[in-house]
């Protein structure tokens, strides 16, 4: 069973030995956008054969760093100076940076769902002659590579009917597929569980062990801890600090350089006082909407009190977010049966506007496919489940839209130069928060969060937390489903164990903990 | 001294910085003005200043009316992410209903017109019951309705031309708004601009309409600077509203002298500014923005996503309709062949105006300029008696050239 304390201790063989041998040193680089300076003289340096991890809040740059390394922004739309394997480089586009054996894994997983393993692994660089494509070699190799990442699954199963795990899996077997020498992974963890996770960074290691140098971007200080040699951490688009990993750092201080000052909570203080039962969930039955013989949700019950921060712990594919979803206007699943009520009253929750009225929100965990309108600003994306409230007649009131958003994007700390930015020009942190904004503009009596706090900062997951508790103390009730499970443990009154479609237990707060929790899971 | 040279010659420096960075990021709706302005200057030269004649900028609005109202529609069905390829049968069918009604049954004009609305609406609403409630992708249903439309109108013309229609109906589109001032204005300002003839309520519309449009940019720009949006620099502002407000008096000005503003001068101004109102500022609009921009976010968020496509599909019906009836009583009568192929100028004129293929993007404005950008370069290469098959080709390369530069534009910015 890995538990959350077995991350701890660095299991890293130490390079103080090793000669410095710097592969990359990225010097002094600025990258502006219109009104955003992003990058602002950032220094970094890799030494050959290490994992580096960058570390800094959401929006300090770190993914803007890495456009720039890997030449999604080219030469000349940045300054400073890139030298890699001691010459300097100027990279014009994604091409050139892989041919030097730079290859980077964005935070959006690029794969062609439709595609199987193989294609995927090979697209762009397909195994062929004269055109045509030898599919032996294809799959043969494609075998090789998957055995390299530990992943097995035939090489022709489509990439879509595969987990996010095995889908990063696939991504870093990819980029073997290209010679990498330097491999880059921005958050290559976020949506991952613990033991995925785990599974991932320990490839890492082992790869580093081939002499593959890696630089790792993410908020999860405790797997920086696990594997990486040094940490960057990056402010405001400034690099703050250049650590030596090892026991001495602690998560505490890695924070602080984050921040800019002490953290010393990771949760913040709550006493609740739950209520009477606000929102209640019986006899809740799902079936897919395609394999129509299949049964996903199974006689689900649940309740939420007034002031409550329930949680929904389980593995990934138990059908958590599934079971939201079917909830709030029934947008997954068919033959959906089951009631919902709230305080006593049966409610309407068979349209999205319809559980809308009724009082409910439901906050994605997709917020790019699901969450967002990418194109238009953050102000158009916090009024739109909300629209009746700043317009009178159909008529939008502009300028009551701007004040919500500018109000939203103080309470939450989104960081951006205005609410007028669109939302695919914000770092995947704050595009969270955008999400968050707008259903909590909703004004929600029952607020079902689903994994709010993928890809964010200490200390706005701290700055989410608070809200939570905010909610709660308004008497609102708030569902968390999330894989996180420090996070359950820290923030709910009460969670519900989720395995394979049915609620398998109920643990209070005071009996909670990730040993109980897992064997539940794992009995059933 | 040295150091106040240095900081003039750097705050000059960051100003045209400034400027250059405002032109890039905004290059498009600029282009298209300029763009416009490029093609008319062109012509106005090579065609000996035929082009700005009265007459013919007459012409011109009367010409590309009915291109016009279907792009209002097309670009809400193309921003919802659909596409309607049936316009132009559509379009086609509405006259022949119209003419067969009118002048084989002795129908009333208003009941005709009435009907005929009626009529392109539920055609709309029966194509976008497939798109919406169906998932039936939009280009296989229309294109369907365009075989369709093409064929009944067919049927119901029985392969011939009807008409001539009755005066009432012609007034729809070669009606005049008549001068409400008294004579001896128009008189006055004939001397004084020496011209034949001044209809003093077209030119004063012209002013007025110029008026407006200084007056709303000026709002708009003192709420942007309220609420610190990049505002524009004041030269392009000032520069770009002048041009507008002046091009405004000068089509008046023309038409003053002609005969007046035609009726469906009228007609396309109205539905221009009510449709710009509906996109930009009703809750209406601003989801159908989302639709486009994402369907399943959108759905997500509430908005009935399907009911949304099902109306989109529904107006611009009813405008194929109204661009139908305007057709018909143009050319009095009503031929199997009316509206063939206009579908594909309405869409280009639509993508021209900044519209994107995936939906969630575009402007009516653009719209209506890209519409006459079009226009002008049809009646343009006319005048100069540029044959059919040239006048074809540029067209589609103007296409072409418009969406290079959306999409060049687009990944430079990214
Ligand atoms: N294309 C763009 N246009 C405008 N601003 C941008 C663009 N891309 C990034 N930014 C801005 O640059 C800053 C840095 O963004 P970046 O994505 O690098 O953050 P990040 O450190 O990766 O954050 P996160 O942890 O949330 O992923 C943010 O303020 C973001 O809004
Ligand atoms: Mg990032």
């Amino acid at each position: 069973m890995t538990g959350f304390s077995a991350w701890s201790g660095p299991r890293t063989a130490k390079s103080k030995d090793k000669i410095m041998n710097p592969i990359l040193e990225m010097r002094r680089i600025t990258k502006t956008f219109p009104g955003v300076k992003a990058l602002d003289n950032v220094n970094l340096t890799v030494q050959e054969g290490e994992i580096h991890a960058i570390c800094g809040e959401n929006g300090a740059g770190k993914s803007t760093l890495m456009k720039v390394l890997s030449g999604v922004y080219p030469t000349g739309t940045y300054e400073g100076e890139i030298v890699y394997q001691g010459k300097t480089a100027d990279f014009r586009n994604i091409r050139d940076t892989e041919d030097r054996g730079i290859i980077i894994i964005h935070q959006e997983l690029a794969l062609v769902p439709q595609l199987s393993i193989a294609e995927n692994i090979f697209l762009g660089n397909e195994r062929a002659s004269r055109g045509v494509i030898d599919w032996r070699k294809t799959n043969r190799s494609t075998e090789e590579l998957l055995a390299k990442v530990g992943l097995i699954e035939p090489p022709t199963t489509k990439v879509d009917s595969i987990g996010v795990g095995k889908q990063q899996l696939v991504e870093i077997a990819k980029a073997l597929s290209k010679n990498v020498k330097l491999l880059i992974l921005d958050e290559p963890t976020a949506a991952l569980q613990e033991n995925d996770s785990r599974k991932l960074l320990d490839l890492m290691l082992e790869l580093k062990a081939q002499g593959v140098t890696c630089i790792i971007i993410s908020h999860k200080l405790n797997e920086v801890r696990y594997v990486a040699d040094r940490v960057t951490v990056i402010r405001d688009g400034m690099t703050v600090a250049s650590l030596e990993a090892g026991d001495a750092l602690s998560e505490d201080e890695i924070v602080r350089h984050m921040v800019g000052r002490d953290m010393t909570h990771r949760f913040p203080e709550h006493k609740r006082t739950p209520g009477n039962t606000l929102f209640e969930v019986k006899d809740w039955n799902v079936w897919h909407p395609e394999h129509t013989e299949r049964q996903v949700i199974k006689n689900a019950a649940m309740t939420v009190r007034a002031g409550e921060v329930v949680g929904i712990a389980g593995v990934m594919g138990a059908g958590r977010t599934e079971l939201a979803m079917s909830i709030f206007g029934k947008s997954y699943g068919r033959n959906i049966s089951g009631t919902a009520t709230l305080r006593g009253e049966p409610i309407d929750v068979s349209t999205v506007d319809r559980a809308i009225s009724a009082g409910l929100a439901y906050v994605t965990e997709d917020r790019k496919s699901l969450g967002l309108i990418l194109d238009e600003t953050i102000r158009f994306n916090t009024t739109l489940s909300n629209l009746d409230e700043v317009s009178t007649g159909g008529i939008l009131n502009h300028n009551e839209e701007t004040k919500v958003a500018e109000r939203y994007r103080e309470a939450l700390a989104i960081r951006t130069p205005s609410v007028f930015q669109k939302a695919m020009n914000l770092s995947g942190g704050n595009q969270q928060k955008v999400v968050l904004a707008k259903w909590l503009f909703t004004q929600p009596d029952v607020l079902i969060l689903d994994e709010p706090t993928r890809g964010i900062d200490v200390g706005a997951k701290y700055e989410i937390y608070t809200i939570i508790n905010d909610l709660a103390t308004q008497g609102k009730g708030v569902v968390m489903i999330s894989s996180e499970m420090p996070e359950l443990l820290g923030m709910c009154d009460r969670i519900y164990v989720m395995n394979e479609g049915e609620l398998v237990g109920e643990l209070s707060a005071a009996e909670a903990n990730q040993e109980r929790i897992m064997s539940l899971i794992v009995n059933e | 001294m040295d150091l106040a040279n240095n900081e003039a010659a750097t705050s000059t420096a960051t100003k045209t910085k400034g400027i250059a960075e405002y032109l890039k990021s905004h290059l498009r709706e600029y282009g298209l003005l300029f763009a416009l302005i490029a093609v008319m200057a062109f012509f106005q030269i090579v065609t000996d200043g035929t082009l700005l004649r009265a007459v013919n900028v007459t012409n011109l609005l009367l010409q590309n009316s009915y291109i016009i109202i279907m792009a209002l529609g097309m670009l809400i069905v193309i921003v919802s992410g659909n596409i309607d390829l049936s316009v132009g049968s559509v379009m086609g069918f509405i006259g022949a209903l119209a003419a067969v009604m009118i002048v084989n049954y002795d129908q009333s004009v208003i009941l005709t017109i009435l009907v005929c609305l009626v009529a392109g609406g539920i055609i709309g609403a029966a194509q976008g019951y497939w798109v919406a409630y169906w998932r039936i992708p939009s280009f296989i249903v229309t294109l369907a309705g365009m075989l369709v439309f093409r064929g009944l109108s067919l049927w119901l013309l029985e392969g011939q031309s009807v008409g001539p229609f009755p005066k009432e109906f012609q007034i729809l589109a070669t009606g005049y708004v008549p001068d409400i001032f008294p004579a001896g204005i128009g008189v006055f300002f004939a001397e004084m601009f020496d011209a034949r003839r001044v209809n003093t309520l077209a030119l004063f519309t012209g002013f007025a309409a110029a008026g407006l449009v200084v007056w709303l940019s000026l709002r708009q720009r003192s709420q942007n600077k309220a609420y610190g949006i990049e505002d524009e620099p004041a030269s392009f502002f000032w520069g770009r509203t002048l041009i507008i407000a002046a091009a405004l008096i000068f089509i008046l000005f023309k038409l003053s002298q002609f005969r007046g503003m035609p009726n469906v001068l009228i007609t396309m101004g109205v539905l221009t500014v009510i449709y710009a109102f509906i996109t930009e500022t009703t809750t209406i609009g601003r989801r159908v923005y989302a639709l486009g921009g994402n369907q399943k976010a959108a759905k997500l968020s509430g908005i009935k996503t399907e009911r949304l496509t099902f109306l989109a599909f529904t107006n611009m019906g009813v405008l194929a309709a109204a661009a139908g009836l305007v057709f018909a009583a143009r050319l009095n009568t009503a031929t199997p062949k009316a509206g063939f192929a206009l579908e594909l100028d309405v869409i280009a004129a639509v993508f021209i105006g900044g519209a994107s293929m995936s939906g969630g993007v575009g402007t009516i404005i653009g719209a209506v300029v890209g519409a006459f950008l079009m226009g002008v370069l049809n009646n343009g290469m006319s005048i100069m008696g540029i044959g059919i098959d040239y006048q074809q080709m540029i067209k589609g390369l103007v296409l072409l050239a418009a969406v290079i530069f959306d999409v060049y534009n687009k990944n430079k910015s990214a």
